[in-house]
């Protein structure tokens, strides 16, 4: 019985891993070939098509999850009437001052940072203990700290984030110093270049690559630190939203505020990477 | 114009833990006259690059001095362009601001820096590039994009490492055929590595044979072949002529016989 079974599941593997000659313009064997976008976007609607269908049917009780029509009632009350004296619009705008001035911040610090590093045996020999150490911990271990030293205002809460963010920017930043080639060095000290020009005109282009991706990455863990920042003395922001909503069990509007937050992250994510084929179009090629 | 004196130059590199002294270069002399397109040949390990490495000045000799007219060589410059073997171009910026790149660096203005550009784009058949990005040319291209870079600075001698040796046959033919042209357009003092003997005999005018273990120089032969090439002859006709195949067998054996003294199961 298994050996005439045999035979169809071989070609039932063959007909998922599309194992069979490759038609002009692909590549024979390349893993995970061809364009998923459709897919995702069948998979998204079923998602929330299955989500309604659940809340419409009673499978599930609102307070555990509202229908996808609760929350978009939600969205709209809370952008008109607003929450907790705050409109929706106030809400996102403070937590997109926090998270993008700690970026800022962060940037504007850890590409430097991570440049020396990766230029100079001191620098890196002086950095690279305290970032190792302080960069595994959690920020919710460090926020009561952070608010013990700089107090319950806006500072201890970019800071927060700017910590968070600094790492993986200081970190990609250094790595991408390797990314020159070292002939492309050679050529341009033997062209007359001075160390300075090396660095601003040959390695700083080179891991230019490595920064947007760092960036990229340490945009997202400042979104995740975000909540943890306005867990503690704030009165406004949607991490603010989600936390004080969860307490009066209103999960329409922390979905809704979930929503928003990836929403925004997203967003930024698409951003980066419109940015990414525009600043390293060469990016893949050399 | 100059010439490039190298004065008993030693090289070496000390001793590792597990690794005793290693001598690249031992006392080696070579002079390259104005004008002189010397090609340096040898099995692996015979110090070729190190010697390159000494005239581009990216490492200085443990004995000896090296003198380019008269002015002791202490690190790199832009009298001394480098042409490398792959990865040199910058992928940031486009052909004519690669082959401008040299003179950005001392500060020359646009127009004036892409006039000259321009000039030696269009001398090697570039012309119609100038606003193309390098990663999307083929490598026979994208080297003369950096013959041209290291052109554009008007140095006093190209340092060639062999630049042509990640071309397909039929390119490197026709960019040896180029290069020879530029060099007599040009005139300017070449150091040429190669590991392709038919190649160094064809463009040089003078080869050096090198030897590892001390790496030196062994054997030096005057070249007229590219000349001939130069005079109207035919690149595949000169490369066939009897002389070019007896000269071509005799540097063989002296590489083979390099190989097998070196315990030579290079297979």
């Amino acid at each position: 019985m298994s050996d005439s079974k045999e035979p169809a599941s071989k070609s039932f593997l063959d007909s998922i891993f599309k194992i069979r000659p490759t038609r002009p313009g692909e590549v024979y064997g390349v893993p995970g070939q061809g364009d998923s976008l459709m897919i995702s976007a069948i998979s998204g609607i079923a998602i929330i098509g299955f989500w309604a269908l659940a809340t419409s049917m009673g499978w599930i009780k609102p307070l555990f999850l509202p229908s996808p029509v609760a929350i978009f009632q939600k969205f709209i009350q809370v952008a008109t009437e607003g929450f907790a004296n705050y409109t929706l619009l106030e809400h996102t705008w403070i937590s997109v001052l926090r998270v993008f001035g700690a970026l800022a911040l962060a940037c504007a610090t850890a590409i430097p940072v991570g440049l020396a590093m990766g230029m100079s045996r001191v620098m890196r020999g002086v950095f690279d203990p305290p970032i190792e150490f302080y960069r595994p911990v959690p920020p919710l271990a460090y926020l009561p700290l952070m608010i013990v030293w700089f107090g319950i205002g806006e500072l201890s809460k970019v800071l927060l984030i700017f910590l968070a963010i600094f790492a993986p920017v200081a970190i990609g930043t250094r790595s991408g110093v390797r990314s020159a080639a070292i002939e492309q060095v050679h050529a341009a000290y033997s062209l007359g270049a001075t160390p300075w020009q090396v660095l601003t005109q040959i390695i700083l282009p080179a891991a230019l690559p490595e920064i947007i991706t760092a960036t990229r990455i340490g945009m997202g863990v400042g979104w995740t630190t975000l909540v943890a920042a306005e867990m503690v003395a704030a009165t406004s922001g949607i991490g603010f939203m989600v936390l004080s909503a969860s307490q009066f069990l209103q999960t329409s509007t922390v979905i809704m505020g979930i929503f928003i937050i990836a929403a925004i992250a997203y967003a930024f994510d698409l951003l980066m990477r419109f940015l990414e084929r525009k600043l390293v179009p060469w990016k893949g090629f050399a | 114009m100059g010439s490039l004196h190298v004065d008993r130059v030693s090289v070496e590199f000390p001793a590792g833990r597990h690794a005793p002294v290693v001598v690249a270069l031992k006392e080696v002399d070579l002079k390259i006259q104005p004008g002189e397109f010397v090609v340096a040949l040898g099995a692996s390990g015979c110090g070729k690059s190190t010697l390159l490495n000494l005239l581009a000045g990216f490492l200085s000799p443990s004995q000896g001095q090296i003198k380019l007219n008269d002015a002791v060589v202490s690190g790199p410059g832009a009298d001394r362009a480098v042409v490398f073997q792959k990865h040199a171009l910058l992928p940031w910026l486009n052909v004519i601001d690669n082959v401008a790149f040299g003179l950005k660096l001392r500060g020359m203005g646009k127009s004036a820096r892409y006039d000259t550009a321009r000039k030696h784009l269009v001398h090697l058949g570039l012309g119609a590039f100038e606003t193309h990005p390098v990663y999307q040319l083929s490598g026979g291209m994208q080297q003369r994009v950096g013959i041209a870079r290291a052109l554009a600075s008007d140095p006093e001698i190209l340092l060639m490492d062999e630049p042509l040796g990640a071309l397909d046959a039929l390119t490197r033919e026709k960019a040896q055929e180029l290069i020879i042209r530029i060099w007599k357009d040009t005139s300017k003092m070449v150091f040429f590595i190669t590991h392709s003997v038919e190649e160094a005999l064809f463009m040089g005018t003078r080869l050096i044979v090198m030897s590892p273990r001390p790496g030196r120089i062994t054997h030096t032969f005057d070249l007229d072949f590219g000349r001939r090439f130069l005079a109207g002859a035919d690149a595949r006709t000169v490369k066939a002529s009897p002389d070019f195949i007896k000269m071509r067998e005799q540097v063989l054996k002296i590489i083979f016989g390099d190989e097998e003294a070196a315990g030579g199961d290079h297979v």
